[in-house]
């Protein structure tokens, strides 16, 4: 299963198992999402849980917090992570803040799903990775699977939860993993066995990391898109590197992060997004105040440069598996 | 070709301090005008309601016209209860703002003009409708019977606060008073009220939401998505706009530009919509009838411009001294909706001067006992002992570990 089937698949059991629950967003009903992962929702269930809407961010994401408050559970799709920023408002002072400004008599059962990040040739409003501007948010969960079986698992958990979630969704692992080389045939879910994805109704739960490789020489911490790519680059190196999964960035597994930095002693960090004020810099913090004394070198950062996404020299921005490797041997070196 | 140079237009109010207030731009249309449309309305329909004034007391205090008839025969009660609501919101105003004049409270904001709006507007809904406010709708709270103690508590952030202290004064929430949770932000929640009431319509509910914004906020872009959507997906939802006529010390000709009116611009919308005299406590009730009746035959949403006068400050930091004539809050020309209700009510034997004021002082001496009392629990003047880990709970529904680790840095 791809993981746009998987998102699907999701949303199909979410729909089945609660009438509560409604899907829309722009071009996701008739046709199904511009990325397809709504297809065929809106002809099994209906116009009344799954529709088109208005071309406006910020009424597709303000109208759903007022059902969320009602008592639905609104699934809304922004049709890029691009696009979200007139809907930056409502979420941050209004979705992520209605239960504890109302003292709980309100609240906002709200996920809103959100394609991210590069890879595809989007230029730079087809490939941003915005997360860190939701971490920062208190009441804000944000979620970043980076396969179809997680995609499914996180979803369903991510609808049935009680406060807002932001979905990202890594667009370049849509239809298969990718390991940073863009030159390299591409690769589908079906030869990865994380492309397995179990029928019916299952939940992966918010806030648990997942070691996708097992090490003892350093620690990779790495979402989405850069799971395969760091995956990739510790093969390259033959380093013994532990690769892990966060799956979920608020909350942050801390418990399965220390664990293992305390065990290697080093730990680089990757992310697609700008570095200054990135989300590896709360990583950064968090590692070094709970590991300081098991640090046996300065923690490295891989990440999107700080300029605008570009065109044309896409993979001289993304974060490949060379920097990677560079970085894992320069941690290894102190 | 002329010599003529292109020029940027800058709105300004016929009048700035130091200058007599000037009413003469604004046509009023004589009371008792226009008819009562059918339920369902359309916007094309709409279009002498949209740009008219839609009155039932005339200058003399009479009831008059088919909106008159609209109300019924007896009108007696809805009157009563009017009156005791408007002059307990000003009670309630003119205590608080003594209040945060002695610091007890940070920040307070009047609805002083406008409590016709509000107090005829609730009584006409029913119970499971849900407002959701600006900050200047303490009104519907009021003629809601929402305990004065719960209001009181919220200004003075102490332990009668149902938000525990977190909201600035005056940003209530009352879920089961149908008082939607006020963000503070402007317009935001315009929108939300219509998806609340699409959850009413594919709930069956049989319910509806309200939506309210001022003449300010309608530049806002929720404003305009919301009246899309409910454009759109037709939801049961009454979007009010109170054209107070300033946004705190901008004219309104700068949310309107050369606009005809803010019913207008909803009419552009394709939402059928009405202007209504919000100083005439008989006109808004019987239009927020109305109202309540097509949405309960389904027939879509409905925009309601709500004409009155901001006579207050914009809040308790606001001097509005500083921007418009001195006395222009006794000069707008649609009155005073409390005067207004008064005089149509002696017209009617059902009331004199002297009652008033004897209800006027009891109302008085009645809020100002509860202010008494919840006042013991604490003010900023005497603050509260505080639950400084209340900060942490209901940021999410079960608290995360790292704010769990945060409360304990704090000393919990």
């Amino acid at each position: 299963m791809t993981m746009i089937e998987a998102l699907r698949d999701a949303m199909d059991v979410a729909l089945e198992r609660d009438p509560s629950v409604v899907v829309f967003g722009e071009d996701v009903g008739y046709f199904g999402g511009v990325f397809r992962c709504t297809a065929g929702l809106q002809e099994k269930y209906g116009e009344e849980r799954v529709f088109d809407t208005p071309i406006s961010e910020s009424a597709i994401v303000g109208a759903a917090i007022g059902m969320a408050a009602h008592g639905m559970r609104p699934c809304v799709e922004v049709q890029f992570a691009d696009y979200m920023y007139p809907a930056y408002d409502q979420i941050t002072q209004e979705a992520a803040r209605l239960r504890h400004r109302s003292n709980g008599q309100f609240t906002c059962p709200l996920v809103i799903r959100m394609p991210t990040g590069g890879g595809i040739y989007g230029g730079q409003t087809h490939s941003q990775s915005p997360e860190a501007l939701f971490t920062h948010v208190a009441g804000l969960k944000t979620v970043v699977p980076s396969n179809p079986q997680d995609a499914k698992g996180l979803l369903i958990a991510a609808i049935e939860d009680p406060d807002p979630v932001i979905f990202l969704e890594p667009k370049r692992l849509y239809n298969g993993p990718f390991h940073g080389d863009h030159t390299g045939k591409s690769v589908s879910w079906a030869s990865d066995a994380r492309g397995d994805v179990r029928e019916g109704y299952y939940k992966t739960p918010l806030g648990k990391a997942r070691v996708t490789r097992e090490g003892a020489a350093v620690t990779v911490l790495a979402y989405g898109t850069m799971v395969y790519v760091a995956e990739a680059a510790v093969q390259n190196s033959g380093i013994d590197a532990e690769v892990i999964d966060l799956r979920t960035l608020l909350p942050l597994d801390l418990e399965t992060i220390v664990t293992s930095v305390e065990k290697t002693g080093r730990c680089v960090i990757v992310h697609e997004a700008t570095k200054t004020s990135g989300f590896g810099a709360e990583l950064i913090a968090e590692v070094q105040e709970a590991c300081f004394y098991h640090l046996e070198a300065p923690i490295e950062r891989v990440c999107g440069w700080d300029a605008p996404y570009p065109h044309a020299q896409e993979w001289d921005y993304f974060p490949g598996p060379d920097r990677i490797e560079r970085a894992l041997r320069k941690v290894l070196e102190v | 070709m002329t010599d003529r140079k292109v020029k940027l237009t800058y709105p300004h109010p016929p009048a700035r301090p130091g200058e007599d207030p000037d009413f003469s731009g604004i046509t009023i249309p004589e009371a008792g005008l226009l008819d009562v449309p059918p339920l369902d309305l359309d916007a094309r329909g709409s279009r002498p309601y949209a740009n008219g004034l839609i009155r039932v007391l005339d200058d003399d205090g009479n009831a008059v016209g088919p909106w008159a008839e609209y109300l019924g025969e007896d009108t007696e009660t809805l009157m009563r209860r009017g009156l005791r609501d408007m002059l307990r919101m000003r009670a309630i105003d003119r205590r608080m703002m003594t209040a945060q004049r002695q610091g007890k409270t940070s920040f307070y904001m009047q609805c002083t003009g406008e409590e016709a709006v509000g107090c005829a507007f609730q009584r006409q809904m029913e119970p499971g409708d849900m407002n959701f406010p600006t900050y200047r709708q303490q009104t519907l709270l009021v003629a809601a019977d929402y305990p004065l103690e719960m209001m009181f508590g919220q200004f003075y952030s102490n332990d009668l606060d149902p938000l525990n202290g977190r909201q600035l004064p005056v940003l209530h929430s009352a879920r089961d008073f149908g008082f939607f949770t006020i963000s503070g932000n402007l317009g935001t929640q315009y929108v939300q009220a219509v998806g609340w009431a699409m959850a009413n319509a594919l709930s069956g509910d049989r319910k509806i939401a309200t939506a309210w914004i001022g003449d300010g906020a309608t530049a806002s872009n929720d404003f305009h998505g919301a009246l899309l959507m409910a454009s759109v997906y037709q939801p049961p939802v009454i979007l009010n706009v109170v054209n107070n006529q300033w946004a705190i010390s901008t004219y309104t000709g700068v949310a309107t530009g050369k606009a005809r009116t803010y019913a207008a611009r909803m009419r552009g919308y394709g939402i059928p919509s009405l202007r209504v005299d919000g100083n005439d406590f008989l006109a808004v009730a019987a239009v927020a009838r109305w109202a309540r009746r097509r949405m309960r035959e389904g027939f879509g949403p409905v925009g309601v411009e709500w004409f009155t006068y901001r006579v207050a400050a914009h809040s308790s930091s606001d001097d509005p001294s500083a921007y418009r004539p001195k006395d222009d809050g006794a000069a707008w020309p649609l009155g005073d909706p409390i005067e207004r209700l008064k005089t149509h009510m002696i017209a009617k034997g059902l009331w004199s001067e002297e009652r008033h004021a004897q209800a006027q002082a009891q109302i008085l001496d009645e809020v100002t006992q509860v202010q008494k009392r919840v006042e013991a629990h604490g003010t900023l003047v005497n603050p509260p002992p505080t639950n400084p880990a209340d900060i942490f709970k209901d940021v999410y529904a079960e608290m995360p570990d790292h704010l769990r680790r945060q409360r304990q840095e704090m000393g919990y």
